[in-house]
């Protein structure tokens, strides 16, 4: 599985970490930090961490 | 019924975000059946939290809120058509027009509305007072916020809050007025009111607590001039925009037997109510019309209006309308955020049920802030600016330590 995170649209509100904590996390200045090929077995989480984005930054694709 | 038990017609009653990510899960989940959304407004599925932030601002992206709508939803859209009747025993649900739509499968997710708190003949949007719900109303708004007119906000909630810091970046002249001694403090409480009051006054803007408005004034012309405020000052205002909080719009389930006033009832599985607590068969509501059951609330039903609501019980209710008893429970753990003067307030849980209230970090030079809420010793929510990446440890204790 293959995520992609547009950073240009990203505002940090953190819905993915909520969503996907093994996917997506922060730095101490609310940076995203994200997994880019994560293993398939999150892949539920990954979509969930995906719609809740306020923003429509995720992407999940197949690998 | 068709194979697997699904329901043949499923009618969507509400064309936002809720209406839309159910209607998006149920074909994601092997919906085959035929699909109509009724939406009152005539626009296609739009985004609201923008309309009182970067909507009003007109920084880029600004013009662009429309919900990217998938392909293959294969629905039927009734667009400029508000439902007006729900007879849920012969299981039709009517429209303006007195088309009514026949279902096997109903959810309700209708939003709010705003509060006018405006009583009949006082002024409207023509003289100069508005609200903001809908992209219409920011529309109109955004054409009356030009720089140097003075803009009155009435209620220093988080839309008031966000609406008058707008109008500050905009070069308007604005007055907050607030009936309460500090902003937000039912929301989230006096120790993020008291810094909020900081970042208003920092920007501007002239922020009255313990008032609020007795009467508007106008002109001859009709047009707001000012309001006299019940403290007795007066403010000079030719645009004012009344932030009074929302009420779920359910007035259309009047007379359906539905458990409805401050929003519809449901179980855990979204699934909705008659008075005696039995559930309305085939009917399910999310989002801003609904009141679900909050595990940190003890089961309570609060009326919450929350973004990320509307998105995760849209879905949940889908999955209810599909599996029925064998969908999953619904247990989100409710959040929300605001932006004001360029933070943001970002919270998980249920603040407003705390009796005690920590703070962690309170740096104003830096802008930061880190809140937890607690009700008998435990923790129902928290709080931060500009420390988002703390919040997500205490999103897990609170979907972790259920009562």
């Amino acid at each position: 599985m293959q995520i992609t995170v547009d950073l240009d649209l990203c505002e940090s509100h953190g819905s993915c970490v909520f969503a996907a904590p093994e996917i997506f996390s922060f730095d101490d200045d609310d940076h995203l930090l994200y997994e880019a090929a994560p293993d398939d077995g999150l892949r539920a989480d990954a979509e969930k961490a995906a719609a809740s984005c306020p923003v429509r930054a995720i992407t999940v694709a197949a690998p | 019924m068709s194979a697997a038990g699904h329901p043949r017609d499923v009618v969507i009653v509400g064309a936002s975000l809720a209406g839309l990510r159910a209607a998006e899960t149920l074909r994601a989940e092997g919906f085959t059946g035929n699909l109509t959304l009724v939406g009152a407004e005539q626009h296609a599925p739009y985004d609201r939290p923008p309309l009182s932030k970067r909507f009003l601002t007109g920084q880029p992206p600004a013009a662009d809120t429309a919900l990217p709508v998938p392909d293959g939803l294969r629905a039927c859209w009734r667009l400029g058509q508000a439902a007006v009747r729900l007879d849920p025993y012969s299981r039709i649900v009517t429209l303006a027009d007195g088309t009514g739509l026949p279902y096997d499968g109903l959810l309700i997710a209708t939003g709010a509305a705003a509060r006018s708190g405006a009583a009949p003949g006082e002024p409207g949007p023509e003289q100069g007072v508005f609200t903001l719900r809908g992209r219409d109303d920011a529309t109109a708004l955004r054409a009356a916020l030009t720089p140097g007119r003075k803009l009155l906000v009435v209620g220093a909630g988080f839309l008031g809050g966000e609406v008058a810091a707008a109008g500050r970046a905009l070069g308007l002249d604005v007055t907050l007025v607030e009936a309460g001694s500090v902003p937000l403090v039912r929301a989230v409480g006096a120790e993020v009111g008291a810094f909020v009051r900081t970042l208003h006054r920092e920007a501007g803007i002239d922020l009255r607590t313990g008032t609020t408005v007795a009467a508007y004034r106008a002109g001859p012309d009709g047009r707001l001039t000012g309001a006299r405020l019940t403290d007795g000052r007066t403010v000079a205002a030719d645009v004012a925009v009344l932030a009074l909080g929302a009420v779920p719009a359910t007035g259309w389930l009047a007379g359906s037997g539905i458990e409805a006033a401050g929003g519809v009832r449901t179980d855990s599985r979204l699934r909705a109510l008659f008075p005696d607590g039995s559930a309305v068969p085939g009917v399910v509501a999310a989002g801003d019309a609904a009141r679900v059951p909050q595990p940190l609330a003890g089961g309570a039903a609060p009326a919450l209006g929350h973004w990320s609501g509307a998105v995760e019980q849209g879905a949940a209710a889908a999955r209810t309308l599909l599996r029925g008893e064998a969908a999953p429970v619904f247990a989100e753990v409710p959040s929300f955020w605001s932006d004001v003067h360029g933070v943001r307030l970002r919270s998980v849980g249920l603040p407003a049920l705390a009796d005690t209230v920590k703070v962690h970090e309170c740096d104003r030079e830096a802008r930061r802030l880190e809140v937890s809420y607690h009700l008998h010793g435990r923790l129902v929510g928290a709080l931060t600016i500009g420390r988002t990446s703390r919040l997500a440890a205490y999103r897990r204790t609170l979907a972790e330590c259920r009562p």
